[in-house]
């Protein structure tokens, strides 16, 4: 325990943002963060989408939310008061939005305080980003280490992710003052290889041509996602599917880890192994 | 119940209905406390800060306040830290509000 306490914690703080809404920010934020404390790591999720709360009920702790970030950077709530740890894992914590409030309660001193503060606790800050790119959704990404850009197979996610992208690289605390990058990531959500076999959806490799950035992982569309979301369990807590297996590798690809592209649901044989360039 | 082996609304999958349970008690808690509703909680706090700071003085982290929300009832945990005379192992005040 002494040992354990002794070490510093990682302190890394990792925004799930997309341009566009509805692409599965807030399902992604979820399972990479449930998925991360699974494996140990001291993990918090923070919901940025002030004034439509969310994140809380796809965590299933909707009932227990009693002080939010807000309320902390107003100086209303000490964070520890806000903190609500999972009961399922250990080492998972969720830090809950206002639903009462507008995004001009978030400051940017206000957000870096706290950010700090989780910094000192925790290895993983997992920041829920909300849509659009504006105020809220700089903020949350403006604090970033890394950043995981959702994006679905499709015209005007695809678009507004490389909107993002450029966000990322210029208006970001290291762009601007560190004069390093975030490091970014394209998760591709709602993957679906039956219209990408009719000629419907764009490839993988179609969108990573546009966007070319490293790809973290494919998550394949799926009901288990709603299923998920209607018993209030991160995807990757529930039951075993396609898309919680996708969500694993996406995080351990996200630790630096080798994927074995078998690992994954792959349907033309070799696909997954080229695009991550792992040997075949 | 059904009368002759079926309903006449096609009965929920277990999750669906999971998902209805929560939505329904969350949104009952929302509507009754409004959007613009007073947000209570922080001021009860305060309150109850200034009241144990009139006998011993505490710090704001140390009220610590929990909520679970249910549909008939809800109950609201608060434990306050209070340092011990001896300064020994902090005692606790604790209390349990249901409605
Ligand atoms: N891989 C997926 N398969 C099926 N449905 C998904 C998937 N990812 C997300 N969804 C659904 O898409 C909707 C939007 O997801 P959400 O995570 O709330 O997006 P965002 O936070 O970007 O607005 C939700 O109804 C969610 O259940
Ligand atoms: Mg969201």
């Amino acid at each position: 325990m002494t040992q354990l306490k002794a070490k510093a914690p990682l302190g890394k703080v990792i925004v799930i943002t997309s341009g566009k809404g509805g692409v599965g920010k807030t399902t992604s934020a979820a399972a990479i963060a449930a998925a991360l404390a699974k494996r140990g790591h001291k993990t918090v999720v923070i919901d940025f989408d002030v004034g439509l709360r969310n994140l809380d009920m796809i965590m299933g702790c909707e009932r227990r939310v009693v002080f939010d970030f807000i309320n902390v950077i107003q100086g209303e709530a000490r964070l520890k008061q806000a903190l609500i740890h999972d009961k399922r894992v250990e080492t998972l914590w969720i830090l809950p939005t206002s639903q009462t409030r507008d995004k001009d309660a978030l400051t940017e001193e206000g957000v870096e305080k706290v950010l700090n503060e989780l910094k000192e606790q925790f290895d993983y800050i997992i920041c829920d980003s909300p849509a659009g790119i504006e105020r809220g959704a700089q903020l949350a990404m403006y604090f970033a280490d890394e950043a995981v850009v959702v994006t679905n197979p499709e015209v005007s996610s695809v678009r507004d992710s490389d909107r993002v992208l450029g966000l990322l690289a210029s208006k970001t605390k290291r762009a601007e003052e560190e004069g390093t990058e975030v490091e970014a990531h394209v998760l591709l959500t709602r993957h679906d290889q039956r219209r990408i076999d009719a000629g419907e959806m764009m490839t993988v490799e179609d969108v990573l041509e546009i966007l070319a950035v490293p790809l973290l992982g494919v998550i394949p569309e799926s009901t288990a996602i709603l299923r998920a979301s209607n018993v209030g369990m991160p995807v990757v807590l529930d039951e075993p599917s396609a898309a919680s297996r996708s969500y694993e590798a996406a995080v351990s690809r996200l630790l630096g880890e080798e994927v074995d592209p078998r690992a994954e649901r792959e349907k033309k044989p070799g696909l997954f192994s080229r695009l991550f360039g792992a040997s075949a | 119940m059904s009368l002759f082996g079926f309903s006449l609304r096609p009965r929920l999958p277990k999750s669906a209905q999971t998902a209805k349970d929560r939505l329904q008690i969350l949104l009952a808690h929302e509507r009754r406390d409004g959007s613009d509703g007073p947000d209570y909680l922080p001021m009860l706090q305060s309150d109850i800060l200034a009241v144990i700071r009139k006998y011993v003085q505490i710090k704001q982290e140390d009220v610590d306040i929990r909520m679970e929300r249910n549909d008939d009832i809800s109950s609201l945990e608060i434990n306050i830290e209070i340092p011990s005379p001896e300064q020994e192992a902090p005692a606790r005040l604790r209390s349990r509000a249901k409605g």
